[in-house]
């Protein structure tokens, strides 16, 4: 008996190994391609211009030919670091006057009847369809009329509204349950205060997920801003960096590019690792029910 | 006594007060930019503070005959199916490899993919534009690994390389984020329905195509038409990519570049509003057409 089921389970034992191997080997192929890119840009921003092209990567027997001036000329030649704290203003702004307005907005479209919920839902509903882009003739005629062409009203009070968010914070705050509301209500607590207390903690993963997406989205939005901001002085990282492109001295020189990239992701990592955890169980909770 | 009325008052206009800013900013900055831009479509205008015309629908009878505009469209389109063909079976692929029960160190690989959706388009723009640039670009180097010596690819110098090497920056920015979604969706999938599929008899390639691709059909559905809509509205990369022009003979040009340009940089809101509502259009029809289609692939 052992003598016929030991070299049956061996030869299974050996299949799952080797089925292994192969799943980490193609896992590593895929991380490679997935970080290369971003090795790349670290050596080329420590490398001086005449070295770009000799070496790949690193000059590994030179290791003493590496510098800092790529960052050094990105802060004196360009006006990087005011980019950078427009950035930071901006996008933070943005990110807590959405997360606040939707998670409101949201958790009155869950728990609340009020007069012209339906209506209002659908006209949401319907926006949803559009492609942004469409806005764009129209607003930029109404900020001219306004006279906030150049100024961040235009930015940040559209940035403000986000129907995607009032309908994932509804969604996920219907898990709310109404006799725990009613319990606080008994206790004297107010409106205000079961939403802070009570429903945005139990929504926690949601508040994480929605703010890195929130995030994201306005340090990357790139064509609005575009469209109003004329000054250098007022850009954002995307716009100074998309300018830099352009401008021939650093079609040779890219160190310097590089280094402004690398610089205009690192906020965004930091955030993420901040927001991990909350990130991907509210993703999957969302992805799952849409 | 105060306080009760306070209380009372406080709990009765609660949702209105909640809802209000929402609403507010809804109405303001959404609503009515969409409604001036319904209104627009009928202009012709010289700039955003220039005199305007009212032309009534010539502007969309112009979009029909330009050229450009239905370059745009086809180079708009052809993005999209690439991007719908790579990207979906590379982030379902990926997702169902980190699924395996064998695999170690799986919070370093899904950040490790996941890493390039943290890099905007216009940063992941900036980076591309050198990685290929064609003399000692780090994608020449890379074929030159399987080929001998780095090939002297043009990549954003031949027409027929603009479109694909604009989807190749695509690819790498955003297949480790539809693969999230995959991995999360494949980990509802009901072990025990594998296993006893496994015991009926039916293969690996069986169990796909009966257990996992019924098991994550909404999100799939959901996946296509994120990528068709997202592709639709493709801007950031070419636009960067090529310094905002449109490419070698104009292959990289896209809707949404079209409408900028002819907005923004011929003045033109009118026109650009017309392009914009004929987008809409082109979205929710595709839309439409993979809604019905995926219907009737779930009948058969």
């Amino acid at each position: 008996m052992t003598e016929l089921k030991t070299p049956l389970l061996r030869e299974r034992r050996r299949k799952e190994f080797a089925g292994g191997v192969l799943v980490h080997l193609v896992l590593l192929i895929a991380a490679l391609i997935a970080l290369t890119p971003f090795f790349w840009m670290i050596c080329a921003t420590l490398k001086r211009g005449e070295d770009l092209f000799t070496y790949v990567f690193l000059p590994w027997r030179h290791l003493e030919r590496l510098t800092l001036d790529n960052f050094y000329a990105l802060f004196t030649k360009e006006p990087f670091g005011r980019w950078l704290l427009n950035s930071l203003f901006l996008s933070s702004t943005m990110t807590v006057l959405v997360v606040t307005l939707s998670s409101l907005a949201g958790f009155a479209l869950a728990k609340y009847r009020f007069w012209g919920k339906r209506p209002l839902m659908l006209v949401m509903l319907t926006t949803m369809l559009l492609p942004g882009q469409v806005m764009l003739p129209g607003a930029s005629k109404m900020m001219y009329e306004l006279g906030w062409m150049n100024s961040y009203w235009a930015i940040v009070l559209p940035g403000a509204v986000s129907v995607f968010g009032a309908f994932l914070f509804s969604q996920a705050m219907q898990t709310v349950p109404d006799e725990l509301l009613q319990a606080g209500r008994v206790d004297g607590c107010s409106e205000l205060r079961l939403w802070w207390e009570v429903a945005l903690p139990m929504v926690r993963p949601m508040v994480g997920a929605f703010t890195l997406l929130s995030f994201l989205a306005s340090w990357n939005s790139f064509l609005w801003p575009q469209i109003i901001l004329h000054e250098e002085t007022k850009y954002t990282l995307p716009i100074g960096l998309a300018n830099m492109v352009q401008l021939p001295e650093y079609r040779v020189d890219y160190g310097i590019l590089m280094a402004g990239t690398l610089l205009s992701i690192i906020p965004v990592v930091i955030l993420f690792f901040v927001l991990q955890k909350d990130f991907i169980a509210g993703l999957a909770s969302g992805a799952v029910k849409g | 006594m105060n306080r009760d009325r306070w209380w009372t008052w406080q709990y009765r206009y609660a949702p209105y007060l909640f809802v209000s800013p929402f609403v507010i900013l809804f109405l303001g900055f959404l609503i009515y930019p969409l409604a001036w831009s319904i209104v627009l479509s009928f202009y012709q205008t010289a700039s955003a503070r220039g005199q305007q015309k009212f032309v009534g629908l010539d502007n969309y009878r112009f979009l029909l005959g330009d050229w450009l505009f239905w370059g745009a469209v086809v180079n708009t389109a052809l993005y999209t199916l690439g991007l719908v063909l790579v990207q979906l079976p590379t982030s379902l692929g990926l997702a169902l490899v980190l699924n395996d029960r064998r695999v170690r160190a799986r919070g370093f690989f899904r950040f490790a993919f996941f890493s390039t959706y943290l890099v905007g388009n216009v940063f992941v723009a900036v980076m591309f534009a050198l990685i290929l640039s064609p003399r000692a670009g780090l994608m020449n180097r890379a074929l030159g690994v399987f080929v001998g010596r780095p090939p002297d690819i043009n990549w954003l110098g031949e027409p027929d390389l603009a479109m694909p090497s604009v989807l190749l920056a695509s690819l790498w920015l955003s297949v480790g984020y539809g693969m999230i979604y995959f991995l999360a969706a494949l980990q509802t999938v009901d072990r025990e329905l594998y296993e006893s599929a496994e015991i009926d008899g039916a293969g690996a390639w069986s169990r796909f195509w009966n257990v996992t691709i019924p098991g994550i059909r909404p999100v799939l559905i959901f996946m296509l038409l994120v990528v068709t809509i997202g592709g639709f509205q493709l801007f950031e990369l070419p636009f960067v990519i090529f310094e905002s022009s449109a490419g070698p003979s104009s292959r990289a040009l896209t809707i949404v570049m079209y409408l900028w340009q002819s907005g923004w940089e011929a003045g033109n809101l009118g026109y650009a509003a017309a392009i914009g509502w004929v987008l809409v259009l082109l979205i929710l029809g595709v839309a439409i057409v993979q809604l019905r289609m995926t219907r009737a692939m779930q009948e058969v």
